[in-house]
């Protein structure tokens, strides 16, 4: 293997690498605020693989970049949002560069009652906001990630949290990725998470070799330089199965094909050892030859190295294959969430049923389904269905009541739906009023929302 | 399932009253006239068939297979280099002037990307009253009534006449580009991948639309696409295409259900399927595509082949090995090929590593895992002796001596195979091999 493994992972397998909490990222223009990702939850999982899938609009590719703190003026991360980072020997490596940005909860947490703390000015939460039934299961830990800091005396740049331990020494804790700016986001991005895009071309530099550029990432990110460099980037190019990568190295992206190309974009991602891999419709301006190739170099370096990978796609072909996990993602916002097998098999969200009827070869000849209309774009905020307009199953609550994620599958209760016809074995009505009184509260902790 | 090679002439002229156009031997070649040029870029490098009136018929391939260059050859936005294509008995790679403006009514283009096949100065009336303009039909009025009668037709309202095609979403945008190919009422469209800019539903509307347009006015469609999945819907005949031949033409569904050409094969199981309970066994290939402008000999898949037939005396080689050899001899090919600069050149010469690296470094990469038997060391070394002097060529060559068959020395015929008039290309249907069924199950099963 080119690249060592770092030392332990934390915890066992199941537990999140990183989760997503209530993301909302929007672009502020003149015009209007658009909110292309509108309070998104999923976690990413060492060693598997999380799919988001959509049609163009509906926000994935800004939830891969919210992640990546690639957001650009006049976009940014809204107030409330949370994307926590757990992994030991980062929250070490961090609350040593950045000591003065590292809080241990604990401490704070002292003497606090987070039950009291609803109750607090500065904070707009309800517990379900942060996915509670009561309030007793909320912890300050919570709050602080939720960007209610201020009630308790926290600095909004401190990004480094401990749960165990103490400052000088953390046993445990998170980084919130969304809080991390300067040399923080540069350690993070690249060094722990790294992204592959989709057109390779554009993701490498014309002018510098291939070699080069993967030992600017090594530079960087782990202090190699010259001939330690230049052996570790041909190893790397060997790992994504390029051959004579030694006289490869020296060649300009112009001298590579697509899918070379693409094998050295995932090279370079893999330069720092990253804990994520998010990949980005990494597959789409490729050959089908070609994308099985990238697909199965993909699942093989996920397997030696224990990756967590985040695939963006619109190809519900490649989902059903690269997935372990999928969130649909229509106009900013999860609509749903399920294990690969029961989404395919039981669809329960009338727009992911629609998706899957109008790909050709699904069901037997004859007309094409179609969902008519376009995916809107997401300008106001959800106080309403923003799949309504275009659902063949809508009725009149659709345009009142803003649906929540509810579980939707008896065997899988991880298996969630935003959509008011759920949960099926309550009488319409009473499902339509549940989804407003848990939404009304979403809302009000939004707080921000403007 | 082996079968005697056949002429290439699919069917005999005339024969089928229902044949549209007939596609004889077509080359199409790009550049290879000038004196420092190099050797051309065989695009399109001897296809023959039919297209029946009325019918889809799919042409599939990976990039640069020249499925685009065979469409626009058949419209006549490129010049063939050679052969015939015949329309209802008419050559028209023979039409210029006058003659082929009259043709052009007839056969229309619809392309991939409707942002840049639009003019977006000119309002949605004037891009599809265009034609009509050009070819002088009616009087204005008339001109502009049809234009709005079309957009009905295709599913756009009469009032986007005014409208910039920058106004529209790309479903719509592409409908705008379909009823600028109506206007003249062709009977052949040929469409170039014209729903892989757009999303799955987007998608969906507009296949519906060309199949309600090709009932209502009769149309004959070529559908070019790179997703198998819309032309295995859409099509009622598919030819797969690889480096500039057609590898395997029949019947849509008999080819997807029981593909005959090791290509057809391979494409297919790539294909990642909307269903994760599929456990179907995936053939990935090696490599990509040879460049067209030095196409392998042979057969053109040869290099990547799944079931190239292999030299008896090896017959006991175990895959792995084989795929080293043939990981090396591609690496040579591209070493051959690499241009060398100046300063690589007097490295060598000094003796002095050069960015190239040595031939034990690749051999060590390359055969590192494998155990090689002496048999086939010895060329291995002898190959490897070629290099250090510098000369590729003379170490593929060697390799090719040894370890290349039937597959590399000559192009295959067609073969009828199944029970449809299916066409394959490939010497394994010939009746001294094993069919590549066979093979792939025992090499891949």
């Amino acid at each position: 293997m080119a690249v060592e493994q770092t030392a332990e992972r934390t915890g066992t397998r199941e537990e999140p690498i990183v989760t997503v909490r209530n993301l909302q990222t929007a672009f502020f223009t003149d015009k209007e605020v658009i909110r292309a990702v509108d309070g998104v939850n999923f976690e990413i999982v060492p060693g598997e693989t999380v799919g988001i899938v959509g049609e163009s609009g509906s926000g994935k590719s800004v939830t891969a970049r919210s992640i990546m703190g690639l957001v650009d003026s006049p976009g940014r991360i809204l107030e409330g949002s949370s994307v926590r980072f757990h992994h030991t020997d980062t929250v070490r490596e961090f609350a040593d560069r950045f000591p003065g940005r590292t809080v241990d909860l604990a401490a704070v947490a002292e003497g606090r009652d987070p039950e009291a703390l609803f109750a607090h000015d500065a904070v707009g939460a309800t517990p379900s906001a942060f996915g509670y039934d009561d309030a007793s299961e909320a912890s300050v830990a919570d709050f602080v990630a939720a960007g209610y800091g201020e009630a308790l005396g926290i600095d909004p740049e401190d990004c480094v949290f401990i749960t165990e331990g103490t400052v000088d020494d953390p046993l445990d804790g998170f980084v919130e990725i969304t809080r991390l700016s300067g040399e923080s986001q540069r350690a993070m991005r690249g060094g722990r998470i790294a992204m592959v895009f989709q057109d390779p071309l554009t993701s490498l530099n014309p002018v510098y070799t291939v070699g080069n550029q993967i030992e600017e990432a090594l530079e960087l990110h782990r202090d190699l330089s010259g001939r330690e460099a230049t052996r570790e980037a041909i190893d790397l190019l060997e790992a994504v199965g390029i051959p004579d990568a030694r006289r490869r190295v020296n060649e300009y992206p112009h001298q590579f094909s697509g899918g070379m190309r693409q094998r050295a974009v995932i090279a370079m991602a893999l330069a720092c050892d990253p804990e994520v891999l998010i990949c980005d419709e990494p597959t789409t301006a490729l050959d089908v030859t070609i994308q099985a190739q990238i697909l199965e170099l993909l699942a093989d370096l996920q397997t030696d190295r224990d990756l967590g990978i985040m695939f963006i796609t619109h190809d519900m072909g490649v989902i059903a294959d690269v997935s372990d996990r999928v969130n649909v993602m229509y106009a900013g916002e999860v609509v749903e969430s399920a294990a690969v097998e029961p989404l395919f098999a039981q669809p329960r969200h009338p727009y992911t049923r629609g998706l899957l009827e109008s790909i050709p070869g699904r069901q037997e000849g004859g007309r094409l389904q179609t969902i008519e209309g376009t995916v809107p774009t997401p300008n106001e905020p959800a106080t309403y269905c923003r799949f309504a307009p275009r659902c063949p199953e809508r009725f009149e609550p659709c345009d009142e009541v803003h649906p929540v994620s509810v579980p939707v599958n008896d065997e899988d209760g991880d298996h969630t739906a935003a959509c008011l016809l759920y949960p099926e074995d309550e009488p319409r009505e009473a499902a339509v009023s549940s989804h407003e009184a848990r939404d009304d509260s979403v809302r009000e902790q939004g707080g921000e929302r403007r | 399932m082996s079968q005697e090679p056949v002429e290439t002439t699919f069917t005999e002229p005339g024969a089928d009253e229902d044949v549209m156009v007939e596609v004889r031997d077509l080359r199409t070649y790009y550049g290879g006239d000038s004196m420092f040029g190099g050797p051309p870029v065989k695009a399109v490098d001897g296809v023959s068939f039919d297209i029946k009136r009325g019918e889809t018929l799919g042409l599939v391939g990976e990039s640069g297979c020249g499925k685009t260059t065979l469409g626009r050859t058949l419209v006549q936005l490129e010049s063939a280099t050679g052969g015939e294509v015949l329309f209802d008995g008419t050559d028209v790679t023979e039409l210029s002037g006058k003659q082929l403006k009259q043709w052009r009514r007839n056969s229309q283009i619809v392309f991939q990307d409707p942002d840049s096949s639009l003019n977006d100065r000119m309002t949605v009336g004037e891009i599809v009253r265009e034609p009509l303009d050009v070819h002088d039909v009616g009087t204005p009025r008339e001109r502009r009534q049809q234009v709005r009668e079309l957009l009905d037709t295709v599913g756009l309202q009469r009032e986007h006449y005014y409208r910039y095609p920058h106004q529209f979403s790309g479903g719509q945008r592409q409908r705008i580009g379909i009823a600028r190919t109506l206007t003249l009422e062709p009977d052949f469209i040929v469409l170039d991948e014209p729903v892989s800019a757009l999303d799955v539903s987007v998608q969906a509307e507009v296949i519906n639309l060309l199949e309600d347009l090709q009932e209502e006015f009769g149309l004959t469609y070529l559908f070019i696409a790179h997703d198998l999945s819309v032309v295995r819907h859409i099509c009622d005949r598919v030819a797969v295409m690889y480096l500039g031949n057609i590898m395997e033409l029949g019947p849509t569904e008999e080819l997807f259900a029981d593909p005959a050409n090791p290509y057809t094969h391979s494409l297919l199981s790539a294909i990642p399927e909307p269903d994760p309970t599929s456990d179907s066994d995936r053939i990935t290939l090696y490599g990509t595509p040879p460049n067209p402008r030095h196409p392998p000999s042979g057969c053109p898949f040869s290099t990547r082949c799944p079931v190239r037939i292999r030299p008896d005396e090896f017959a006991h080689l175990d895959d792995e090995l084989w795929t080293a050899i043939n990981t090396l001899r591609e690496v040579l090919r591209e070493r051959e090929r690499a241009d060398r600069t100046t300063t690589d050149r007097i490295r060598e010469l000094l003796g002095r590593e050069s960015r190239f690296g040595t031939i034990d470094g690749i051999y060590e990469e390359v055969f590192g895992d494998v155990t090689v038997p002496p048999e086939v060391e010895e060329p291995l070394d002898e190959a490897a002796d070629h290099v250090r002097a510098g000369d590729e060529a003379s170490a593929l060559e060697v390799l090719f001596e040894a370890f290349g068959a039937v597959c590399e020395a000559e192009a295959p015929d067609y073969y009828t195979v199944g029970d449809t008039d299916r066409e394959s290309f490939c010497h394994r249907h010939g009746d001294e091999y094993r069919s590549p069924a066979e093979v792939l199950d025992e090499r891949h099963g």
